[in-house]
């Protein structure tokens, strides 16, 4: 009857007789990666292929429910989505966009090499594509904890106080994130060196591309922090001119609610009165103001005109919002800007755009662990030399996959990182 | 070979089905060769199991919805031994949770795997003439993601219940205490389940396809098939961000759906909606199917307007995802929003009117058999046409704001759902069973259960549509007593209802016992899978099919002699060198 697949517990060997050798699907045209439902190769990796596309289609459907909330939210309100954007670090996003492509590259280096059964080529392809991808998480977790640490966090978390914008103490976010790492590391580092002394050749030829792997998240978790401390001066400058209250609760239910029902809310009642009243003079002094001058003077080089729009549309806009864009004028009349469209008189929501923030970015890193779990599973293959030019199916699906994992973010890092 | 009804100049040309020691049951034992199985077939008996524990379970709950219903003020949740079995809960708060967990089970865990999963599994393969599906591992862990989410289900219903409607509407669903968060994990889990079934039969019947089986020579109930896997495949995924943003708001308070942290309800509903009404058409797509072969084969009659009938399944997935703004009409939408969606839902009714037309005009001069399965074909024609159209009343602006959220809502679904779907399910599973398990059960059992369940459906939901329209609105525990008779008939409904469903359940069982051995073609059907022996061997065909047309039925006769539809050709001079046409074309061989 059929040959079997190597992982396939096919019911086929339990059967006792074989007994219709007469119509047999012959053991000999069946290569030993060809399933025994399949005919052919070419259908086998027609079907593999066919199927990886309509799984990426629901990836980009599950995706597009995000987008879509996305949409609705900065619709309504995009200048909550234009202030809030800028507590994101730009260089952060930009150096993982590239590591992200480059990893897009190697991979579909890597599916070519093994169509051309280059296997040691191959397997440093897949290799470089995870260490990208390591970085890239490394990057990630700095980010996270940064903002986590000031208290950036989804609405019903968000804690953010413009005028603390540094807290002191709190849990050491970075370590939670990276313990699982270095433990996995440690764990890798152990099996090189075991299967090193016992000279288990197979493993250890696993195990060293993976250590680099592992070692790579750190490389790219002291690039993050050398970039956000870096750029930490600017930065945070842009901080306090542009956020000031983000409780946004407060006035949807009206003042009364909100004072009776929430410590949360009365938590952030004053300060963001504070902050209303005290931001406008100074805080978009040091800091709106600055950015302004030195638009200013770039702009006034006269073949400049981009910047000059831009610093026009500047001027419009800090004048609209009374110098700061998220400040939370609802509960304090005296900080309304009469002509201020009704948007940013109410309360701020800047909660909600680190809600899709996360939702986004969150998922999108559930997918590059995931990839980077199938991507290991392909490097040992490959160190295996499971694949040659008729069946190259799996690097080919997978390299599907990593390609819209990465597209997904060539589209994020715009839509969550250059909005302002 | 003289038979029976073979008319002269015709011979049959049928070596008979040689009986192979080993069918897809017996090949391996064990119960460890179930679980682990990769036989569609299996899995697909396997599914077949769970769905219709879930049929049970969701059907007892809706038992208690109709009995408490029975007086104004509620009967069952409100007497002692509830009271003494739940002393925190007040009765009306246990009606809520008891609708809730009926719809929820019945849609998430019963009526999309029913037809799909567990008729489509052991089907697709075979009628295709292929070996297995696509990807079999795929499909077991779709059995086993099923299974997981049947689980969250149950730990939902221990816990603390669920009370939120099977719509998980925002922004009760995220202030009430019942177990939200596991029963949107269980339908999250349920997703992807059902994403894996779609993905793996548009795979199959695009690949796998054996030499001969075109596209325009599939049974319809593979085209039907077909779009029900494109609307799982391209729906499902919005539903499972949705329930994951719902874990989310609960959890972290994201502020997308809840007002309370700027959140928007409406959202959710339009995200939930965009799922859920293409869903619909993901309980009543395969039901299609498998009516327009139940009509063709036992009408012992080509099938009418082949294509129309395989292009209106594709026209309504596609239409199914540009409608569901009619869940929403009283929701606060812009009215030209409304009349858009008003317009497009009008529009899906036209490929659904084409069906039935085609399955009519099929029975039209037919030699029609009243076997089980045709008796419950045509009970699906009468049940789907009242669905479809009541379906008009909800779609039409103004009639719909008087009958939103009333019991006209409720009875327009069960009218397709179970007068359709389940009718449509139930007939399936007659027509396939003696291909399943290989035995012939009682016809007479048969025809009593179809009975009971016609008449049983009408008595509980006809009056329903009446007390709808006089504005009883649907998720109530109580009711005016003007209103008091209709509901009591609609319990007596539910009763005989049950009853029937039950006599069903004891004859396919009762046939297991004392069944008549079945024959490969007990019908007289002309597609594959009547082509192998009842039931099949582990690879489906003990020698390669010749695919041929699916509706030709003017070759298949019933032999008296031989007792059994046996396959005649026209008689012509054999060369001596000839030999029978036993091996035709199949796949590379
Ligand atoms: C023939 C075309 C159909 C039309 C024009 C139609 C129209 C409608 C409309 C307008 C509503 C909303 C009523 C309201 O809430 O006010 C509705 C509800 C519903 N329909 Fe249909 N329908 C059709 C077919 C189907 C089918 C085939 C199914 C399922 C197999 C189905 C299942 C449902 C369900 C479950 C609801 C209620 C959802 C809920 O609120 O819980 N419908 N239908
Ligand atoms: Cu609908």
């Amino acid at each position: 009857m059929a040959t079997t697949d190597a992982g396939l517990a096919s019911d086929a060997h339990e059967q006792p007789g074989h007994g219709h050798s007469d119509h047999g699907h012959g053991d000999h045209d069946h290569p030993s990666y060809l399933a025994h439902h399949f005919d052919t190769p070419e259908q086998q990796f027609d079907s593999g292929k066919l199927g990886m596309w309509l799984f990426l289609v629901t990836e980009v459907l599950f995706f597009s429910g995000m987008f879509c909330a996305y949409a609705i939210f900065r619709a309504w309100r995009p200048e909550v989505f234009e202030g809030c954007s800028q507590f994101l670090n730009t260089k952060l996003g930009a150096i993982n966009t590239g590591v992200l492509l480059f990893s897009s590259f190697t991979m579909a280096w890597g599916v070519r090499c093994a169509q051309k059964e280059q296997h040691k080529l191959l397997t440093v392809m897949l290799a470089t594509t995870l260490s990208c991808a390591t970085v890239f998480l490394g990057v990630k977790a700095i980010e996270y904890s940064h903002k986590w640490h000031l208290g950036l966090l989804p609405a019903g978390l968000f804690s953010y106080d413009p005028s603390n914008p540094h807290p002191v103490g709190g849990p050491n976010y970075l370590a939670y994130i990276c313990a699982p790492f270095v433990a996995i590391t440690i764990g890798v580092a152990i099996w090189l060196v075991v299967s090193f002394l016992r000279g288990a050749k197979f493993q250890l030829e696993c195990a060293k591309p993976l250590l680099v792997v592992c070692l790579c998240f750190f490389v790219g978790v002291g690039l993050g922090t050398i970039l956000e401390s870096g750029g930490e001066e600017g930065h945070h400058e842009d901080d306090h001119a542009v956020v000031a209250s983000t409780d946004g609760t407060a006035a949807e239910h009206g003042k009364e609610h909100a004072h009776a029902d929430g410590d949360q809310h009365v938590d952030h009642e004053e300060p963001a009165a504070a902050a209303v009243a005290s931001l406008p003079a100074a805080g978009a002094m040091s800091n709106d103001s600055a950015d302004l001058a030195v638009l200013e003077r770039l702009a006034s080089d006269a073949t400049n005109t981009g910047l000059q729009d831009e610093l026009a549309a500047r001027k419009a806009q800090s004048e609209r919002s009374g110098g700061g864009i998220l400040y939370d004028v609802s509960d304090d009349a005296s900080a309304t800007v009469a002509s201020a469209p009704e948007n940013v008189l109410r309360p701020s929501r800047a909660g909600v755009f680190f809600s899709i923030y996360y939702c986004m970015t969150g998922i999108h890193a559930i997918h590059i662990l995931a990839g980077i779990g199938v991507l290991v599973w392909l490097l040992v293959r490959s160190i295996r030399m499971d694949f040659n030019r008729n069946y190259f199916g799996p690097v080919d699906y997978v390299g599907l996959y990593w390609h819209i994992v990465d597209m997904i973010w060539i589209y994020l890092f715009p839509l969550m990182y250059l909005i302002r | 070979m003289s038979a029976g009804s073979v008319p002269s100049g015709y011979e049959v040309n049928d070596p008979g089905y040689p009986t192979p020691q080993e069918n897809y049951l017996t090949n391996s034992k064990g119960i460890l060769s179930w679980a682990f199985t990769l036989d569609h077939k299996r899995i697909g008996m396997m599914y077949l199991i769970g769905v219709t524990s879930a049929f049970l379970l969701g059907g007892l709950l809706a038992l208690g919805i109709r009995l408490h219903l029975f007086a104004p003020d509620g009967i069952l949740f409100n007497n002692a031994l509830f009271q003494w079995l739940a002393p925190d809960k007040a009765p009306n708060d246990i009606y809520n949770q008891v609708f809730t967990l009926h719809g929820a089970i019945m849609v998430f865990l019963f009526i999309i795997p029913s037809v799909p999963a567990a008729l489509g599994n052991f089907l697709v393969p075979v009628m295709l003439g292929a070996k297995d599906v696509a990807f079999p591992r795929l499909n077991l862990s779709s059995f086993y993601l099923w299974v997981g989410g049947a689980l969250f289900f149950v730990m939902a219903l221990l816990a603390s219940g669920l009370d939120t409607g099977w719509t998980f509407y925002t922004p009760y669903s995220t202030t009430t205490d019942s177990s939200v968060i596991l029963a949107t994990t269980g339908a999250f889990v349920l997703g992807f389940s059902s994403i894996f079934t779609g993905l793996n039969f548009i795979v199959t019947i695009n690949t796998m396809r054996p030499p001969g089986m075109t596209w325009f020579r599939m049974p319809l109930f593979l085209w039907a098939t077909y779009s029900t896997s494109i609307i799982q495949v391209l729906a499902t995924p919005v539903l499972g961000i949705t329930l994951l943003l719902l874990i989310a708001e609960r959890t972290l308070h994201i502020g997308i759906f809840d007002p309370e942290y700027n959140g928007d309800p409406v959202t959710f509903q339009h995200f939930f909606w965009f799922y859920s009404h293409p869903a619909v058409y993901i309980m009543i797509l395969p039901a299609f199917g498998i009516i327009s072969e139940l009509i063709s084969v036992h009408s012992h009659k080509r099938i009418f307007g082949y294509r129309f009938i395989a292009y209106s399944s594709i026209a309504i997935a596609l239409l199914s995802f540009i409608v569901w703004g009619h869940h929403m009409f009283t929701s606060g939408m812009s009215p030209i929003t409304t009349i858009i969606f008003s317009a497009l839902t009008f529009t899906v009714s036209v490929p659904s009117a084409i069906k039935v037309f085609n399955w009519v005009a099929t029975m039209f001069k037919g030699s029609i058999s009243l076997t089980t399965p045709m008796v419950y074909a045509i009970a699906f024609i009468f049940l789907f046409t009242i669905g479809g159209l009541t379906g008009l009343h909800l779609g039409t602006l103004a009639t719909d704001m008087h009958l939103h959220d009333t019991y006209f809502v409720v009875a327009h679904f069960h009218y397709v759902m179970v007068g359709g779907t389940v009718v449509a399910f139930l007939g399936g599973v007659f027509h396939w069973w003696p291909k399943m398990v290989g035995k012939m059960y009682s016809e007479a059992g048969g025809l009593l259960s179809a009975a009971l369940v016609f008449i049983g459906f009408n008595l509980t939901f006809l009056p329903q549509f009446i007390l709808g329209s006089r504005g009883m609105p649907r998720r109530y525990a109580t009711y005016d007593p003007e209103f008091a008779p209709l509901h009591q008939m609609s319990t007596y409904g539910a009763l005989i209802l049950g009853v029937g469903l039950f006599v069903a359940l004891f004859v396919l069982l009762m046939s297991l016992v004392n069944g008549k051995k079945a024959p490969a073609n007990p019908w007289g059907g002309a597609t594959l899978e009547w082509n192998c022996t009842s039931p099949p061997p582990f690879y489906n065909f003990e020698r390669p099919p010749v695919v041929g047309d699916p509706y030709e039925f003017g070759d298949i006769r019933w032999d008296t002699e031989l007792d059994r539809y046996v396959k005649v050709e026209p008689q012509r001079e054999r060369v001596p060198s000839e030999t029978p046409a036993e091996t035709p074309a199949h796949a590379s061989e």
